[in-house]
């Protein structure tokens, strides 16, 4: 008995061991399709590879070796801008911090079977409350600190939670409330704090915010503020409420089939309204890395794409925290090497690395494509792409 | 949690009230009750009733005409109250009536809220006191992309593709629009030029989500940003007209479409110059919502799309290729997406700039739920967001009501629409699901 319970043990473990090494290679496979593409693109927008282009029947070499030129000049900008030496790494880790979090509460809702394009809105509210308690406040150093992380992380909570609230009472579907209510975030809520006496700066007429007091901010080395130490303790934190937690295990039996998981007596509501409000705590901290960490003032361009981004970097870590800090480091290294591709001879612009973040994530989700490419077998997408039915069918 | 309807008779009484139909009932009168009340505040804080008023889309001081506003708010909390008392004695019969008479409290509570917003006011020197104005042309332009947007979504779901990259769809029909239509000098060819490449993301997401049996929203949403780099980046290469003013002209100083003015039917008070005194690609969408009902409900194809997307394991047992249809109606989508985005660049502004579309696909999506997947409904729901959109537009002009609060009107009532009456909307029962031949 215990034997056959110890090759069943041995044979899950190396299955799981099976699927990691897949995962890993399919990543890479992906990463090099990315980059190949982007290769392409950055020949093809090179002057003098397109000048040369003109003559590339009688000179082709000429073609070829300006190409090979911005390509390997852009890719080594890229590599030394984001981990090349001291301050590019810190650089590198100071934008990961908030990917990574916002990633892990996208993560975190999708493994519940929701789908949270919210994140910029939550981290839009948490911001102002984090800095709000930042700038008004006057409280001891570190105690400051913990206070403006924790209105951040109460205020993100509880817009997140509103969604999944919405969603357990009225059905309404979570993709449009979450997208609706970023909308409000943006330009309801942020542009009337920014021009309330609240939130703006003293003596400034743009919607501007001030920065956090000193005692408000993350400690630093260095140039590296502690940002991704937090990051980490979060998605160890999301790593236990999954694997080790009552509540993880609801969410996710939720997640992959909720009307079994209704029947086994969970509570369905209570399960979609948890994970929204974890998935908005995340969000908060994520907000507290750029208001609290890199002390940005809070105006309305200084969300970007963040909200967006953090589904590719939760969906390239395949729902998982591990996955998704690599992810959030990949993505975070990708957008501060995009910066120093712009400030080479070649001046490839930086909107290149969304671009190479997008197509990995496509290559990852397409194992088939990637196999198809490469000759390897072929399979199903992995369980985090997977169509639901096919999750179903493989349960 | 049960959302079954109660047994209905010939006439469409409700036989028998379950829960459901109680609670329906108690919403109508609670809204309707708040948008007496609301109206009745309205109409007591009117001090001086004289309100400017025109059918036109811009106000002249010579044709102008006044009202006077407690007639107006009052007649609207007059029908209000009515439409409260027969709602509260569920007297208000299921079907279009209850229709029209919601659609008529709609209209009064806009009357009641518009005569507050525009009385009191202190004339300005030269300009007098701002009128109101027609909103419906406004309406129609704002509708435009996100109507042709929603009907992509529509045939998209239709045949069991979600599709959530109506987004990047309008991203890339716009850029491409804005290339084309500079490239060839017509902005017919810019309309050509959004629909191909709006073909061209909708190729993308059919081989992944059809071939590849991707997760449709995380398709959706990488395709977005793909999009959305893609755009940025190649928008990075033109140069500006002042580095290049040649190349620049080709590639990116679209000729933008003109209004054209249908002769008679433009004269018509009110809805003619709404309706017919718009662009070439307000045609085309008025053309694309008949062209998709049709399709959908009235042909071979469209019986089969809507099999594919409901149960596609029946279509494929009687030997139709599933793959095949689903494609197609991915395709035809694409269309019209792409013409969608076209909009935001030779339909209006002209050249692209980034992001120009700035997240009203997702409107367009929501309009697919909130339309329950049906091509009349999203069109409604899209018309809906145009209307808020150009309310937004005509209510900034006074200082009343804070602008933040009225950006943010739109996506507020979406959520109120979506949360409090849509609620469990069914969508089509495979959508979302790829279908593995077994």
């Amino acid at each position: 008995m215990s034997e056959a319970a110890a090759t069943v043990q041995e044979e899950e473990k190396q299955e799981r061991s099976a699927r990691l090494r897949d995962d890993i290679v399919t990543t890479m496979l992906a990463i090099v399709a990315a980059l190949l593409i982007g290769a392409v693109l950055i020949a093809f927008s090179y002057e003098r590879s397109l000048d040369s282009l003109s003559y590339v029947f009688s000179y082709p070499q000429d073609f070829f070796r300006h190409s090979g030129d911005a390509i390997w000049t852009s890719y080594e900008a890229m590599v030394k801008g984001s981990v090349g030496s001291i301050s590019a790494l810190s650089e590198t880790l100071e934008r990961a911090a908030p990917l990574i979090c916002a990633g892990l509460g996208v993560a975190l809702a999708f493994r519940a079977g929701l789908f949270n394009i919210g994140a910029q809105g939550q981290m839009i509210v948490a911001a102002l409350a984090a800095g709000y308690v930042g700038w008004t406040w006057d409280l001891p150093v570190g105690l400051h600190l913990l206070v403006s992380i924790g209105a951040a992380v109460v205020v993100g909570g509880c817009y997140g939670g509103f969604v999944g609230a919405l969603k357990a009472r009225t059905g309404a579907h979570e993709v449009i409330t979450t997208i609706m209510l970023n909308y409000i975030a943006l330009l309801g809520i942020l542009a009337f704090a920014l021009l309330h006496p609240a939130f703006q700066r003293p003596g400034q007429t743009e919607p501007l915010s001030d920065r956090v007091a000193d005692s408000a901010a993350y400690p630093v080395i260095g140039d590296l503020h502690l940002g991704i130490l937090v990051a980490l303790l979060a998605a160890a934190l999301t790593w236990w409420i999954l694997d080790r937690s009552t509540l993880g295990f609801q969410l996710k039996a939720v997640g992959s089939n909720p009307e079994a998981a209704r029947t086994a007596g969970m509570s369905v509501p209570m399960a979609y309204t948890s994970a929204m409000v974890l998935a908005g705590v995340f969000s908060g901290l994520a907000a507290t890395m750029l208001v609290n960490g890199d002390r940005f003032a809070i105006s309305s361009t200084l969300f970007g794409t963040i909200g967006f981004d953090a589904i590719t970097v939760a969906l390239l870590g395949r729902g998982k925290p591990l996955g998704t800090v690599l992810a959030g480091l990949l993505f975070g290294a990708l957008q501060v090497g995009g910066r120093a591709m712009e400030a080479t001879s070649v001046g490839t612009s930086p909107d290149l690395a969304q671009v190479l973040q997008a197509l990995i994530v496509l290559f990852v989700a397409a194992p088939a494509l990637i196999a198809a490419l490469t000759r390897r077998r072929r399979r199903e997408p992995p369980p985090a792409f997977a169509a639901p039915s096919t999750q179903e069918e493989a349960a | 949690m049960s959302t079954s309807t109660a047994p209905r008779t010939a006439s469409g009484d409700v036989a028998i009230r379950d829960r459901a139909d109680v609670l329906r009932q108690v919403k109508t009168v609670v809204v309707l009750a708040i948008a007496a009340l609301l109206v009745l505040l309205f109409a007591l804080s009117v001090d001086d009733p004289k309100i400017y008023w025109t059918l036109e889309e811009r106000a002249r001081l010579d044709t102008r005409r006044t009202l006077n506003a407690h007639v107006v708010a009052w007649s609207a909390f007059g029908y209000l109250v009515v439409a409260l008392v027969l709602a509260a004695l569920n007297r208000i019969r299921r079907g279009w009536v209850a229709g029209l008479v919601f659609f008529g409290a709609g209209l009064a509570f806009y009357a009641g809220f518009l005569m507050w917003f525009f009385a009191d006011q202190r004339e300005l020197a030269g300009i007098g006191a701002i009128s109101i104005v027609n909103p419906l042309p406004q309406t129609v332009l704002y509708a435009t992309p996100l109507v042709l947007g929603a009907l992509a979504g529509t045939l998209c779901e239709r045949a069991g593709v979600v599709n959530i990259a109506i987004e990047g769809q309008f991203l890339m029909g716009a850029f491409f629009a804005s290339v084309a239509s500079s490239l060839a000098y017509s902005a017919e060819a810019g309309l050509l030029g959004g629909a191909l490449a709006g073909v061209a993301v909708a190729s993308l997401l059919a081989c992944f989500a059809i071939k590849f049996h991707i997760n449709q929203i995380v398709l959706g949403v990488v395709l977005i940003a793909l999009c959305l780099g893609l755009t940025n980046f190649l928008l990075g290469q033109i140069p500006t007209a002042r580095e290049n003013p040649v190349l620049a002209s080709y590639l990116n100083q679209p000729v933008t479409l003109d209004p054209i003015r249908i002769p008679v039917l433009a004269d018509i008070p009110v809805l003619g110059p709404a309706l017919f005194n718009q662009s070439l690609l307000a045609y085309l969408m008025y053309a694309s919502v008949a062209l998709v009902t049709w399709l959908l409900f009235q042909t071979r194809w469209g019986l089969r799309v809507r099999a594919v997307g409901e149960h596609p394991k029946a279509v494929d047992t009687v030997g139709i290729n599933v793959a095949r249809r689903r494609w197609s109606a991915v395709l035809l989508g694409g269309v019209f997406a792409g013409l969608g985005g076209a909009f935001f660049t030779v339909g209006s502004t002209g050249a692209f700039d980034q992001n120009p579309s700035n997240g009203q696909g997702f409107i367009a999506l929501a309009a697919v739920i909130m339309g329950r997947w049906h091509p009349i409904g999203a069109t409604a729901a899209a018309t809906f967001f145009g209307f808020m959109l150009a309310t937004r537009d005509q209510l900034s002009v006074l200082t009343k009501i804070d602008s933040e609060l009225l950006s943010a009107a739109p996506y507020l009532a979406t959520v109120i629409a979506v949360a409090g009456f849509v609620g469990r909307v069914r969508p089509p029962a495979a959508s979302g699901e790829p279908y593995l031949k077994s």
